[in-house]
């Protein structure tokens, strides 16, 4: 589904990303734990075009997209849920959802929102509030929601635990489960480790810009180096 | 504390002093070839001590007299009510709308000349107003050249009747087109720009304009400025005493009605009202639109806009070209109602009062940029008899307005229901 091979980002002239390579397979849950400064998010980044790829390739569904801009990358059945949320806290919840399927027909934006609150019945309740007035939990919910307003084939979550309760971070993690249910292949990068690899298929470690580790969820979360320098010993 | 503010206020009492004693205390006068430098008689320099004393005192109970003034009540308290439903509330709106356009379609009739005259300027800042609304209240994109777009409309017609002799309703697109054009050209190399350095930007790109038009003296003949621009005709009918080209016919000799200069400025006026109401319906469904709710996503986050798969390129440009292209149309009326241009009328203060009249609306909100275009444009003229004091009024009243009502008269609205807590 989505390919990196030998990927390197440079920042100016700072190479943030030294070669790597990461494959996520159609209806897998990958999960790519790394500490502060990694490169995880540069990583997401380059995926998104922004910034571009300073060498490697990057296939998404076989296509070539390293050269790709943005725009476009993100409208070939590809979401992202950004880090920190990074709603639209002006406009109402429902407001932020069509955003989600900017690009979308009318008949197929009812569709998908009528999903996004089976998912997250909360936002039902929230519809027509300004985005920006709900708590933490209910923000990621929307980041979700919205970017599954496209229904997108892959989801990119960068950090969905980030600054939210155990209790809501259980809920979000629950709710990753439940799409692959559906069927949607899940990219989740996290600072959370031992639930992100509780849940997912594969894991990768990400360190100073390189792969360290590459191997199922299960195996990771045993593996005694990632026990010690993520998992708090 | 109260040592600080005191010395606070000491010193600002005392620029006061150094800045308005100069400026009031001393008059220079002509007598004959030589000036002569006056002094201020006893009563100036007891009104400019007095000034003093009166920044002393308010800057030293500063906290005490701002707390007074947010304890006066909210002037709308309507605002706190639970909103009506949506439906009705837009029938009654639309309803009031109406009724207010047919209104201000007879109202020149019944009043002077004058009167009619400040009215169609009013309807000219609407539109500027309008749309400036669609580049800085929806796309929070800081233009502060804006006036830029707007002398661009006004010389295209200028110009081109001056060379072509154009009429005033093959100008108008025209002009606008143009204005549209520069503004698509303008928001090239600011796309990667945001906040500070895109107003450094816009704004350096109005004075490029203003001082083009200032120095191309051959084309368009520089601080001098271009006469003679055609009034709109009416199906070919002019509003002169005598026709001015051939084949026309003056609307007065057509009618059998005496000649009278008034028909002039309230037809100036129904097409400035026609074009502002044109506009603000275009916006209105503009915003409706796709690319309205773009404007608003890119406004309030940009990376977040990006990651849906919109792009930059085309939302920002959008923006700046639609806003360029009502500031086209509002320079080709300008023009015609003036008959005379320069580039004095397009200076960066334009660019000030009609971001100041978005920023007074509320951003995004159209019927609030109405009212606030209609206050600015009145106010000083109201305020006319108090003569060099005028502009002073009109500082005072922006700075009271924003610290009152600081989201700007009507703001933007957004269904927003608060919802009741279950226990």
């Amino acid at each position: 589904m989505l390919v990196l091979e030998d990927v390197h980002t440079h920042y100016g002239k700072i190479e943030a990303l030294h070669g790597v390579s990461v494959e996520v397979k159609k209806g897998e849950i990958v999960s790519l734990i790394g500490a502060n400064g990694a490169g995880k998010t540069t990583l997401l980044m380059t995926v998104c075009g922004n910034p571009q790829a300073s060498s490697g390739r990057i296939f998404l569904e076989g296509r070539e997209i390293t050269r790709e801009p943005t725009a476009q990358i993100m409208r070939s059945g590809i979401a992202i849920v950004p880090e920190g949320r990074r709603i639209f806290s002006g406009l109402t919840v429902e407001e932020n959802l069509h955003m989600g399927g900017f690009f979308n027909t009318k008949t197929e934006i009812r569709k998908s929102q009528e999903h996004v609150y089976e998912l997250f019945p909360r936002l039902k309740e929230r519809e027509h509030q300004r985005a920006g007035t709900m708590s933490g939990g209910e923000q990621q919910m929307l980041a979700i929601g919205r970017a599954l307003m496209s229904r997108p084939e892959m989801i990119i979550l960068d950090e969905p635990s980030l600054g939210l309760a155990p209790l809501i971070i259980k809920q979000i993690f629950e709710i990753i489960g439940q799409l692959r249910e559906e069927g949607i292949t899940v990219f989740l990068v996290e600072q959370n480790a031992h639930q992100a690899l509780n849940l997912a298929d594969r894991g990768y470690v990400l360190e100073t810009g390189k792969i360290r580790l590459h191997d199922t969820g299960k195996n990771l979360l045993e593996n005694p180096d990632v026990q010690n320098a993520y998992l708090g010993g | 504390m109260a040592a600080n503010n005191f010395r606070h206020a000491l010193f600002c009492a005392f620029i006061t002093l150094i800045i308005s004693y100069p400026i009031i205390g001393f008059n220079l006068e002509a007598q004959g070839i030589n000036v002569t430098l006056t002094g201020a008689d006893a009563s100036t320099i007891v009104m400019v001590l007095l000034a003093a004393l009166i920044v002393f005192l308010f800057q030293m109970f500063r906290e005490q007299i701002m707390g007074g003034l947010k304890s006066i009540p909210h002037p709308l308290p309507q605002s706190n009510k639970e909103p009506m439903a949506e439906n009705r509330r837009a029938k009654i709106e639309s309803w009031v709308l109406t009724g207010i356009v047919i209104f201000a379609l007879f109202w020149p009739f019944l009043v002077s000349r004058g009167s009619v005259d400040l009215a169609t300027l009013v309807l000219i800042y609407i539109m500027l107003a309008l749309g400036l609304n669609v580049v800085v209240g929806l796309a929070g994109l800081l233009d502060l050249g804006y006036v830029a777009f707007y002398a661009v409309g006004a010389y295209t017609f200028a110009l081109l009747s001056q060379y072509t002799g154009i009429s005033f309703w093959l100008a108008l697109p025209i002009g606008a087109l143009l204005a549209a054009l520069f503004g698509l050209v303008l928001g090239f190399p600011v796309l990667r720009l945001r906040g500070d350095y895109l107003a450094i930007v816009t704004l350096g790109f109005g004075e490029i304009i203003r001082i083009l038009l200032n120095n191309w003296t051959t084309l368009t003949g520089g601080p001098n400025g271009i006469g003679g621009i055609p009034d709109p005709t009416l199906f070919g009918m002019e509003f002169g005493r005598r026709v001015k080209e051939e084949g026309n016919t003056s609307f007065h000799e057509t009618f059998g009605i005496a000649y009278s200069g008034e028909h002039k400025v309230i037809f100036l006026y129904l097409i400035a009202l026609v074009l502002a109401v044109f506009t603000a319906l275009v916006i209105r469904r503009f915003m409706r639109m796709p690319v309205g709710r773009a404007w608003e996503a890119l406004r309030e986050d940009e990376i977040a806009a990006r990651s849906l798969g919109l792009s930059r390129t085309a939302v920002k440009l959008s923006a700046f070209t639609i806003g360029a292209f009502f500031a086209g149309f509002a320079g080709t009326v300008f023009a015609s109602k003036q008959g005379f241009i320069s580039p004095e009328s397009f200076v960066f203060l334009e660019s000030a009062i009609i971001l100041a009249i978005v920023v007074l609306g509320g951003m995004g909100s159209q019927i609030g940029v109405v009212l606030a275009a209609i206050a600015v444009t009145i106010l000083p003229e109201l305020a006319r008899e108090f003569s060099e004091y005028r502009m002073l009024i009109f500082g005072a009243a922006m700075v009271l307005m924003m610290v009152w009502r600081p989201q700007g008269l009507m703001p933007m609205r957004r269904i927003h229901i608060e919802l009741k807590r279950q226990e």
